[in-house]
C-alpha cells in the first residue's frame, strides 16, 4: 500500500481538493434545488399573498421588526373545510390497498421469477423492466381504452353475450386502483427478486431435511429473510401512491378524492400558490415517516455493500 | 426437488403476470393501426394516424422539445449522479453524509407534485429576487427551468445505478494501480471509470426516458411555449380517446423496446468481453 508520505505533497492537495469538488458539486445542487425549496414552500404557506407578491415574514416598520405568519391555511385545511382531511385520508387508503396488492400479486411473481431456470432469468428480467422503460402516461392511457364503457373489454363482453349493456368500470375505485397497481408492480418486483435471487437455496433443503413442508420452510425462512425487500418494495410503492397526481386525473373519477389532484388544482385551477404549499407541507409531514425508513433502508444497502 | 404442481402454478403466475404487464401495450399498438376515429370500435386497419402524426406540428414540437431536454437531462444526471455514487462510496465520512444521502434518495420516492411545487415556488421567487436587484427576472419558466427538476430526478436514478456498480466492483484493482504509482485521479480516469462504463450507460439511457416520460414536473415547471411531448399527449388523453396519442404510443413503444433490447444485448457483450480479459490477466 502506499502510505500518505510517499504521496507528493501536490498530489496530496490535488485529491484533496478532487475530494471536496465530488463531494461539494452534488450537495450544492441537492441543497440548492431540493433542501431550499422545502423551507420556501413553507415559507410561502404561512405568507399572506395579494395576488400578486408574498408579503414578506419580516417586516421592519417604525423601528419594530415585525413578523408575519400565517396559520389560517393550516386551520382552514384541518377544520374548516372536510374535503381536505378526506383526501389525504383517501390518498393513504389507496395507498395502502395499491401497495398490499403489488406484494400479493408481486411476491409471489418475483419468487417463481428468482426460481425460474437460471438460462431464461435475464429474458424474463428485462420483460419485467421494459414496460418501465415505455412511457407510463401512455401505458396508464391504454387503461382507459380497455375499461371505458364503450372500450375493450366492454366490447368484447357485449359482443360474446355476457352482458346485455357495459359495465361502468371507468372513473371508479377499480380502475384507479387497478391503475396504480399496474404502474407500481415492477417497483414491488424488482426489489423482492434482487433480495430474494440471493437467497441461499441451501437452508430451504436443510429445513426439509429437519422435516418442514415446502409451505412452512416457505413462510418460516423465504419470508423473514426477504423482509428487506418486502419493506424496500412497499415502501418504493406506498410515498409516490400517496401523491399520485397522472393516475387519478386520467383513470379515477369524482368518488376518489386524491390529494395530489387537489394540491395540483389550488395550484393550476385556483392559483392560490400559499394554499398550495401549504397542502404539500401537509403531505410532506404524511409521508415523512416512510420516507424515513425509506431512507435508512438505502443507506443499509449503500453501507452493507460487500457481504 | 421436483414439484409439478408448484411448477405449474410458478409457470401459470409468471404468465398471468406478465400478460397483465403486456397487455395495455399490446392494444395501444394494435388499435394504433384502427381505421375508425372511436378508437375502441375496429373499423378496419389503416396507417392514416400515422399520416395525421406527420402533420400534427404540436406532438412534433413536443417532440423536439422532449428530446432536446432529455438529451441535456440525462448528461447532467450522469454527471452528477458519478459524482454523488462516488461521494458515497469512497469517502465513508464526511460532514452531511447522511443528510446528503437522505437527499439523493429522497427524489426517488418523493410524489412528484411536491417536488414540482418547491422547485417552481422556488424558481419563481429567484426570477422576483433578480428582477428587484437586477431589473431584470432570472430564470424564465421554460426548458432550462424543467431540466433542472428533471435532473434532480434523474441524478437520484442515476446514482443508485451507479453506486449499486461501484459497490460490486473489486477495489483491488483500484488498490494495484495506485501501488503501481497510479495518482487518485489517473485511477479514477483509467482504472474505475472503464469498469464503471456500463453503468454510467445504464443510467444515461434511464434518466432520459425518465426526461422524456415526465408530465408532472414539466407541468410545473414549464411556460408558456414549452409544451413538451408528455404534456401535450396528458392534454389529450385527459379529454378522452384520442387516435394520435396512440400512434405516438406505438412508435415510442417501438423505439424504446430496440432501444433497450439493443443496449442489455450490447451490454451483455462487453461483460462477456471484460470477464474474458479478466480472466487473462489474472492467469498470466
Amino acid at each position: 500500500m502506499t502510505t500518505p508520505s510517499q504521496i507528493h505533497w501536490l498530489d496530496a492537495l490535488v485529491a484533496r481538493l478532487g475530494r471536496k469538488f465530488v463531494i461539494g458539486v452534488p450537495m450544492v445542487f441537492l441543497l440548492l434545488v431540493f433542501a431550499l425549496p422545502f423551507l420556501v414552500v413553507f415559507k410561502i404557506s404561512v405568507s399572506e399573498s395579494d395576488g400578486v407578491r408574498f408579503v414578506d415574514l419580516l417586516t421592519w416598520a417604525d423601528g419594530i421588526l415585525q413578523l408575519k405568519v400565517r396559520f389560517s391555511n393550516y386551520l382552514y385545511i384541518l377544520f374548516e373545510d372536510a374535503l381536505y382531511l378526506e383526501a389525504y385520508l383517501s390518498s393513504i387508503k389507496y395507498a395502502a390497498l395499491t401497495t398490499v396488492i403489488c406484494l400479493a400479486i408481486g411476491y409471489p411473481f418475483a419468487y417463481f421469477l428468482a426460481r425460474s431456470p437460471a438460462d431464461i432469468r435475464p429474458g424474463l428480467l428485462m420483460l419485467v423492466m421494459l414496460p418501465f422503460w415505455t412511457s407510463f402516461l401512455l401505458r396508464v392511457y391504454a387503461w382507459k381504452m380497455l375499461l371505458a364503457d364503450s372500450g375493450v373489454f366492454n366490447n368484447i363482453a357485449l359482443a360474446m353475450g355476457l352482458i346485455d349493456e357495459p359495465i361502468k368500470m371507468m372513473y371508479t375505485p377499480f380502475s384507479l386502483t387497478l391503475g396504480m397497481v399496474y404502474t407500481y408492480l415492477p417497483f414491488m418486483v424488482l426489489p423482492l427478486y434482487a433480495n430474494l435471487v440471493k437467497m441461499d437455496i441451501r437452508l430451504l433443503e436443510a429445513a426439509r431435511d429437519l422435516g418442514a413442508t415446502p409451505w412452512q420452510a416457505f413462510w418460516r425462512i423465504t419470508v423473514p429473510l426477504s423482509k428487506g425487500g418486502i419493506v424496500a418494495g412497499a415502501l418504493l410503492v406506498f410515498i409516490p401512491c400517496v401523491g399520485e397526481f397522472v393516475i387519478p386525473e386520467l383513470l379515477g373519477g369524482p368518488q376518489t378524492l386524491m390529494i395530489g389532484r387537489v394540491l395540483w388544482d389550488e395550484f393550476f385551477a385556483n392559483n392560490d400558490w400559499p394554499m398550495a404549499a401549504s397542502v404539500a407541507v401537509v403531505m410532506v409531514l404524511l409521508i415523512i415517516v416512510p420516507l424515513a425508513l425509506f431512507n435508512k433502508y438505502q443507506a443499509e444497502q449503500s453501507a452493507g455493500g460487500r457481504a | 426437488m421436483r414439484n409439478p404442481a408448484g411448477e405449474r402454478t410458478s409457470k401459470v403466475w409468471l404468465i398471468g403476470g406478465f400478460a397483465f404487464l403486456y397487455l395495455p401495450i399490446l392494444t395501444l399498438i394494435v388499435l394504433s393501426f384502427n381505421a375508425s376515429p372511436l378508437v375502441t370500435t375496429w373499423a378496419g386497419f389503416s396507417f392514416k394516424w400515422y399520416g395525421e402524426l406527420v402533420r400534427d406540428t404540436v406532438i412534433i414540437e413536443g417532440f423536439l422539445l422532449s428530446l432536446k431536454i432529455a438529451l441535456m437531462t440525462a448528461t447532467a444526471s450522469v454527471l452528477l449522479g458519478t459524482f454523488a455514487a462516488v461521494a458515497l462510496t469512497k469517502f465513508p465520512r464526511f460532514t452531511g453524509r447522511t443528510f446528503f444521502s437522505g437527499m439523493v434518495n429522497s427524489p426517488l420516492v418523493m410524489p412528484e407534485v411536491i417536488i414540482g411545487l418547491s422547485l417552481l415556488l422556488t424558481l419563481v421567487s429567484l426570477q422576483r429576487l433578480t428582477e428587484d436587484l437586477f431589473g431584470t427576472g432570472w430564470p424564465d419558466r421554460g426548458t432550462f427551468t424543467i431540466w433542472i427538476g428533471h435532473t434532480l430526478l434523474g441524478m437520484a436514478y442515476a446514482t443508485v445505478v451507479i453506486t449499486s456498480r461501484l459497490r460490486e466492483m473489486n477495489p483491488q484493482l483500484e488498490e494495484a494501480a495506485l501501488d503501481l504509482g497510479a495518482k487518485p485521479w489517473q485511477v479514477f480516469f483509467l482504472v474505475t471509470l472503464p469498469l464503471i462504463s456500463q453503468a454510467l450507460a445504464s443510467a444515461w439511457l434511464l434518466s432520459f426516458t425518465l426526461s422524456l416520460d415526465d408530465v408532472v414536473l414539466s407541468a410545473f415547471l414549464s411556460g408558456p411555449g414549452s409544451t413538451t411531448l408528455p404534456i401535450a399527449i396528458f392534454s389529450r388523453a385527459r379529454l378522452g380517446l384520442n387516435p394520435t396519442v396512440n400512434a405516438v404510443a406505438t412508435l415510442t413503444v417501438l423505439v424504446v423496446s430496440i432501444g433497450v433490447v439493443a443496449a442489455s444485448l450490447w451490454m451483455a457483450r462487453l461483460e462477456r468481453k471484460r470477464a474474458r480479459e479478466m480472466a487473462a490477466a489474472m492467469k498470466t
